[in-house]
């Protein structure tokens, strides 16, 4: 039996980005808050310090700071005619583990999404007409505008302190920044980041094709900058160890750099590390939330009681959780009917390796940050006509070459065998003078009626609990739009002046064991209808009104850019909310 | 107290309970959890005996792995760049039992995009394998085990296990050539603490400098090669001499 302990005013699940940024600023408004994390407690001078960082095998290879799937994980089928078998090894998505969560191991690529993806069933049905979206297309509106979420947007970049340059400023588009974004209230807090050569050489192409390229925005800084918390960043050295590995250096914005230093001194804030929530505990109305069960590491239970909860685990394990604790109508594919564990998304990644001539091109590859890079713009969401293509969605297209790592990055051309002299040989060849993006074409991911989770009938977590099962593949839509821009994007990398380009189109069925990226998405989304939603647009369930979940969770389906410039200013956006509105009156902030 | 705390506070009911003991749980609070000489460092590999082949388990992999990267005039092999001594010590550690993976049942064989479901460790693979490799080679070339055959044979038997021509009874010899390759190129990569890449072959041999920290003096030195000195988790050129 779980031994209780004093109610608190609110507990936090997971202390990764959302948590970390929950949990601040509800200490900051006075409250008694604690974080119940799963993992570790996670410190540069301590977990990745300059002398042992940079350790590709133990950090990339060997997936050292993520969750081990002994701990927990989920089971993958494609469709529901297969078996789920469990992820019995981190493939095609990494989970963060312990404090500052995935914000510890991303490239820290802080993108915002575009105005129109907020309302993207709206905007395409008007644009195109309802039939042209595929008739089992799930995607809806997010129920938030773009000038609701933009002040939060700026909130995390300034948090964070990103590199980038604006392309719109308050409507005026800006040389030299994105010409597409959403209008911006003010530029980036730091200026872009400096670009290697493979980096320019692909910009001076892309302008010589027409288009408009941008340096990417960056949570790797320019120069030192000090965030409106009083913590202070360091300038990025270009060191090339980013994602997957936690920065040495204090420049890779993070929980740890931004936020904790200044959390961990509020004097009502308490972190519990190496305590997994196991389930959230509702009263006999099931409409109010009174706290979680969480077990430590003797596999002792306690009942730590709270007034609100905050749902901050990654996004597999805040459905996970939802669906364990019985809040929120689990979803049906067969009737389409209920919620939770609906439109779960992931990304559309593709790419293409130019490779040079090696007596003309040195490109260094591993001087390089995690979000180094220039990219354009000009087929992401709906920045081009769909009408002729017959597809929807899109993504940026960027020469976003991440790293060198020898074991990870060195692309060899197609022909090579895969050992002997030969491969030696090519090896030599090619390490320093071929181009291969991390983020190449990155693209969206569209929901579908039968990409879903719910849980497992067979496969269990070490608690006994059922792992959640993913159903994903893959649809006709997003390979079309992914094969299109891999084309458009190997357009330019022939105009760099390569010699040989070759080709990387995503193919399905979808593949679990194939890294594309971290990010997962929707499971519990937000929206206007509680038929079709978990949590209203302030991230705020509408089944227990004194939970909010936050996190990728919450989106209905994937834009073409990376979640966690949009999972910040959503957290920001949920805070504010609480603070000026749910404190006063606590109980639901939209009546459906 | 701010008044939307107090008001939030007046809305719900607050017992009182004795405080028990949760020391199971790191408590952070009040400030960073920072103690002088904390941290994680690896382990650099101890050279010495093998920890987990037998003779005749290590005799056959140092061949295999000085095909999959034979030695040439400017770079040595697999064998003396310490890719046998890197996968000995891995499948005498954590990765060799699969520590870390989610090794509960039922298993069952999915399809290749649900990943590998086999209940074998990686230690009990290569034990398997390389017992049924030398079987196989005995059978086929006169009693002689892999490491004794020629290059030409060697290179014959490592085509076959690629393409799966060349079968190994009670294991997949395709499974077991792409373990070896991949664990055989890690160990060139990786870095030297580990026992493979032994002085940086591997980096020296293609262009990497290394674990370098700090590159802001090069990123816009554009079609440059980096002149810095390759270097290590544990070495440099000028510490150790």
């Amino acid at each position: 039996m779980a031994h209780k302990l004093p109610a608190k005013d609110v507990v936090v699940i997971g202390l990764g980005w959302t948590g970390s940024i929950l949990s601040y600023e509800l200490a900051d408004a006075g409250l008694d808050v604690v974080a119940l994390e799963r993992g570790p407690w996670r410190d540069t001078a301590t977990s990745f310090p300059i002398s042992y960082a940079q350790d590709e095998l133990r950090f990339r290879i060997q997936h050292d700071m993520f969750l081990r799937p002994a701990q927990s994980t989920v089971t993958f089928r494609n469709n529901r005619s297969q078996t789920a078998l469990p992820v019995r090894h981190l493939g095609a998505f990494m989970l963060g583990n312990g404090a500052g969560g995935g914000g510890l191991h991303w490239n820290a690529e802080t993108w915002r999404f575009l105005p129109s993806d907020f309302v993207l069933r709206t905007h395409l049905t008007q644009r195109y007409g309802a039939n042209f979206l595929p008739s089992d297309m799930t995607i809806q509106d997010w129920g938030i505008t773009w000038d609701e979420i933009e002040p939060h947007y700026d909130k995390f970049e300034y948090l964070c302190g990103t590199s980038g340059t604006a392309g719109n400023l308050n409507g005026n588009i800006q040389q030299g920044g994105n010409p597409f974004e959403g209008p911006r209230s003010r530029p980036y807090p730091t200026p872009a980041q400096k670009q290697p050569f493979s980096h320019t050489l692909y910009a001076k192409a892309a302008s010589e094709l027409g288009y408009k390229p941008f340096p990417q925005p960056s949570g790797n800084l320019s120069e030192a900058y000090t965030n409106p918390l009083g913590v202070k960043l360091g300038q990025c050295t270009y060191c090339g160890y980013c994602e997957w590995f936690g920065c040495a250096n204090y420049s890779k914005a993070s929980p740890q750099t931004t936020v904790l230093p200044a959390l961990v001194r509020k004097p009502h804030f308490e972190a519990r590390t190496e305590c997994e929530v196991t389930r959230i505990n509702l009263d006999s109305s099931r409409k109010r939330a009174t706290g979680v069960t969480y077990v430590d590491t003797s596999g002792t239970e306690w009942e730590q009681p709270a007034d609100l909860v905050i749902l901050c685990a990654f996004q597999l394990f805040n459905v996970q959780l939802l669906l364990l604790s019985g809040i929120g109508q689990p979803y049906d594919p067969n009737t389409g009917e209920g919620h939770v564990g609906r439109n779960f998304t992931h990304q559309t990644m593709s790419g293409v390796i130019g490779f040079f001539d090696k007596d003309k091109y040195n490109f260094n590859p591993f001087v390089a940050s995690g979000s180094i890079g220039m990219c354009i713009d000009e087929f992401n969401g709906d920045n081009f006509d769909h009408g002729p293509l017959g597809f929807v969605g899109g993504g940026y297209l960027g020469q976003v070459q991440t790293n060198g790592r020898p074991i990870e990055t060195t692309p060899l051309p197609p022909d090579t065998p895969a050992w002997g002299a030969k491969w030696k040989q090519a090896q030599r060849d090619n390490y320093l003078s071929a181009v291969t993006a991390t983020s190449g074409c990155h693209a969206s991911m569209y929901s579908y009626r039968e990409n879903y989770f719910d849980l497992d009938p067979t496969y269990k977590d070490r608690f006994g609990r059922p792992l959640l099962r993913m159903t994903m593949d893959f649809h006709e839509n997003e390979l079309k739009m992914s094969a299109y821009l891999t084309d458009k994007f190997a357009e330019i990398v022939q105009h760099m002046g390569a010699r040989q380009v070759v080709k990387h189109y995503r193919k399905g069925p979808y593949d679990v064991t194939a890294y594309q990226t971290s990010h997962l998405c929707g499971g519990a989304i937000m929206g206007t209808d509680p038929k079709s939603s978990t949590i209203n647009k302030y991230l705020q369930s509408w089944d227990v009104p004194n939970l909010f979940v936050q996190g990728a969770t919450a989106f209905p389906q994937n834009a073409g850019y990376n979640p966690t410039g949009t999972v910040g200013a959503l957290a920001y956006w949920s805070a504010a909310a609480i603070r000026s509105q749910y404190l006063k009156n606590p109980g639901p902030l939209v009546h459906a | 107290m701010n008044p939307s705390r107090r008001e939030f506070l007046a809305s719900t009911a607050v017992a009182l309970f004795i405080v028990p003991d949760i020391a199971r749980a790191a408590i952070v609070k009040g400030g960073l959890p920072w103690k002088p000489g904390a941290g994680d460092p690896p382990t650099p590999v101890r050279p010495g005996p093998w920890l987990y082949f037998t003779a005749d388990e290590a005799a056959a992999v140092e061949a295999l792995v000085d095909r999959l990267i034979p030695p040439d005039p400017q770079t040595p092999g697999g064998k003396e760049s310490g890719c046998a001594v890197f996968i000995d010590r891995q499948l005498a550690g954590p990765q060799g039992r699969y520590e870390g993976r989610y090794m509960s049942g039922p298993f069952q064989k999915g399809t290749k995009q649900q990943g590998d479901q086999t209940p074998t460790t990686p230690a009990e693979h290569y034990r398997q394998a390389l017992a049924a490799l030398d079987r196989a080679c005995r059978q086929k070339f006169n009693g002689k085990p892999f490491a004794q055959l020629a290059d030409n044979d060697k290179d014959e038997v490592i085509k076959g296990l690629e393409d799966g021509s060349f079968k190994l009874e009670g294991t997949d010899g395709n499974d077991f050539f792409k373990a070896l390759l991949k664990d055989t190129q890690n160990g060139f990569f990786a870095d030297p603490i580990y026992g493979g890449n032994k002085d940086m072959v591997g980096w020296k041999m293609i262009g990497f400098p290394g674990t370098h920290y700090d590159y802001r003096e090069w990123v816009e030195r554009h079609n440059e090669r980096v002149t810095l000195p390759t270097v290590s988790i544990a070495s440099h050129p000028n510490w150790s001499q």
